[in-house]
């Protein structure tokens, strides 16, 4: 077929001179040599829902594609090792009306009906050919399939299974350090590292699908740690902007000693004090704050006592891995008080991400689309969480959406002249100093500074003007320092990266968040704790050294689009 | 975190290797893989619900280190049980044979 063959099995003379073209205009000088050189219509980065789902599509519109994960297309993300709501609604107008309506207030009114018709839409059409690939939804006591939902594994190997059978290339460990941008500045490929070789690659390519997933700044939520931000500073490096990073401050419920940030089934905990009295108000959802200030001064225990027994096998069934933390500590949750926390679950559940400007998931930078969590959300879910279902929904469609353009955006290319064309790497931040290496800085320093200032509860999810002009001071010198004398190389150079795309979402989130006075959606201001009329509006952010924020109208209309 | 790779179980295949996803193991010439880089572990069960041999087990703690033995694990049905849970396994962890001829498979490659 069309997209079986993957560009790049080069003779060796034209290989390297591809790869000298990169090397001589690329300021990030890389050590003088590609061990992997691609030639790609689309480049899809990350390898998770909203990743695959754009590879499918790109490649089902005749693009050769290749998909680099930072881990393993399959087990990487937030999805895999998880089970998910799907946003599956059918297409009949009331229930379509209620679940538009649902979160709406709860999302400060940010959420665009047309976007949301769009995603309704799509995911619904989506699931179906899911199915149809073999995805094995249950079916209920009538025979009715029920596509409500969708199990991690399963879900994220039977995608990686399409994904190769319609002929797109994975590189899997292959976390990409920057993009390539030809000489009018649209994206043109990227570079990075097998991290497992030490092995160089470069893809070459007419378009390229960010799907790097939120950030959740390695504060082992499950399945989060591969999300720590890198497509936020790859797009931003292009030139790409970002939109709704004050909606960052998602946490998980969980047992304290766990990962497992699986919220579902807390609707049927009661919560204590450490001498077993309960914490009147406090819930899962609503109550969610109540927990949060108790968390402050002391731990907070939960006991899933209000499920009456007659649910507690159905419960297991529904949801596997959250009965894994409790079965291996020989704890029996119904009937037993443990500990839980907040785990931060940062953009991963929030909203923000790059800026889309165009149905289909277009940036501000020609050749770089967006998708899933790496995007933002706001079209759907305005500034509440997108957690589960809506965000599941958001990186089918916006996967398909980008990757079906991008595919049509590379074939416009005149003669595949991408491949020819002189590019250079726009990594800075964490990859190349810009003045000399100072040894003192690690990025264990890095990451730690950046975790101080997001985790706590009192400087992330109840904001301030002062704690956040606070945490802005220590974030805006921890960067020039990051700046000035911060790079890891070799194999180990994607770890630098992390660091440095952690430290640049923490500053997008908390000058965004320091400009919105006022609470709405997730975005909580204990200094403005009313939402304010004036500032019914999205807030769109970017720059590396310098932030800048500004405000922009959000699109309410009702109308859908042909 | 990972806890135990058992060295009777593991088959040598190296499928750990190459799916996990914050890249933990290292391969090991002529060996069983390696847990090489543990603080990495991001606790998300998937080298267990891959493992064909049960070989794997991740402990819930995602910060602090637990001490594991393999026969306790398996008395209690632990071992595998995710993969169990998720379908991907019919059987509990069998006992296994100390000579292990299924290794044989993947030495030969």
């Amino acid at each position: 077929m069309c997209c079986a063959r993957v560009g790049g099995i080069d003779p060796i003379g034209r290989k390297l001179k591809n790869v000298a073209n990169i090397i001589r205009l690329n300021k990030s000088a890389w050590p003088g040599h590609c061990d992997l050189s691609l030639e790609a219509d689309v480049l899809v980065l990350g390898g998770g829902p909203a990743g695959t789902w754009a590879a499918l599509a790109a490649a089902r519109a005749g693009a050769r594609v290749v998909l680099a994960d930072k881990g393993y297309c399959g087990t990487s993300g937030a999805t895999a090792p998880s089970g998910t709501g799907v946003w599956y609604v059918p297409p009949d107008a009331a229930s379509r009306k209620a679940a538009k309506d649902s979160r709406d207030a709860m999302g400060g009114f940010l959420a665009s009906r047309r976007w949301m018709d769009r995603v309704l839409n799509k995911t619904y059409t989506a699931l179906d050919a899911l199915a149809e690939a073999g995805y094995p939804f249950p079916v209920d006591e009538d025979g009715v399939p029920q596509r409500r939902s969708l199990q991690g594994p399963e879900y994220m190997r039977l995608m990686r299974k399409l994904v190769q059978q319609a002929g797109a290339r994975i590189l899997d460990q292959s976390p990409a350090l920057e993009l390539l941008a030809d000489n009018a500045d649209w994206v043109a490929g990227a570079a990075g590292v097998q991290r497992q070789s030490g092995d160089r690659w470069a893809v070459r390519a007419g378009a390229v699908v960010v799907a790097t997933g939120g950030c959740a700044f390695l504060s082992k939520a499950l399945g989060c740690n591969v999300l720590t931000g890198d497509g936020y500073l790859l797009a931003a490096e292009a030139g790409a902007e970002l939109s709704g990073m004050e909606f960052s401050n998602a946490y998980g419920l969980c047992p304290a000693f766990s990962p497992v940030t699986k919220s579902a089934f807390y609707r049927w905990a009661t919560f204590y004090h450490e001498d077993g009295s309960v914490i009147e108000g406090a819930g899962a959802s609503s109550g969610r704050s109540l927990i949060a200030r108790t968390l402050l001064t002391q731990p907070v225990y939960a006991r899933l006592d209000q499920a009456s027994p007659h649910l507690h096998e159905s419960l297991r069934l529904a949801q596997p891995n959250f009965f894994l933390s409790f079965d291996r500590q020989g704890i029996n949750p119904f009937t037993d008080r443990f500990p839980v926390t907040l785990r931060l679950e940062g953009t991963v559940r929030g909203t923000g991400g790059i800026r889309i400007i165009g149905d289909d998931c277009s940036t501000s930078v020609p050749g770089l689309y967006a998708a899933g969590d790496a995007a933002t959300r706001e079209a759907v879910c305005g500034g509440f969480t997108g957690g589960g279902s809506h965000n599941a929904a958001w990186a089918i469609s916006s996967g398909s959406w980008a990757g079906q353009a991008a595919a049509v955006f590379s074939g416009r290319q005149a003669l595949k002249a991408f491949a020819r064309r002189p590019v250079r790497g726009l990594g800075e931040a964490g990859l190349q100093p810009a003045a000399t290496h100072r040894p003192g800085l690690t990025r264990d320093d890095i990451i730690r500074a950046v975790q101080d200032e997001v985790f706590p509860l009192d400087k992330n999810l109840f904001r301030s003007e002062a704690t956040l002009n606070e945490s802005l001071d220590t974030l805006h010198g921890l960067w020039r320092d990051i700046r000035a004398g911060f790079a890891d190389t070799g194999a180990e150079a994607w770890r630098g990266r992390e660091a440095a795309a952690m430290a640049a979402t923490a500053r997008w989130m908390y000058a965004a968040a320091l400009l919105r006075t006022e609470s709405r959606g997730m975005h909580k201001r204990t200094d403005h704790p009313a939402s304010d009329p004036r500032q019914h509006h999205r807030l769109v952010s970017g720059g590396l050294d310098d932030i800048w924020v500004r405000p922009e109208p959000v699109d309410r209309s009702e109308a859908l689009a042909s | 975190m990972i806890e135990l790779l058992s060295e009777s179980r593991c088959l040598a295949c190296n499928i750990c290797v190459k799916i996990c996803p914050t890249n933990v193991f290292d391969e090991v010439s002529g060996g069983i893989p390696a847990i090489a880089r543990r603080e990495d572990c991001q606790t998300c069960f998937m080298c267990e619900a891959y493992c064909p041999a049960d070989a794997l087990y991740v402990s819930v703690l995602a910060e602090r280190r637990e001490p594991v033995d393999e026969a306790a694990l398996v008395a209690c049905g632990l071992l595998g049980s995710y993969r169990r849970n998720i379908g991907w396994a019919r059987r509990p962890a069998l006992a296994v044979r100390p000579d292990r001829p299924e290794r044989l498979l993947f030495q030969a490659r």
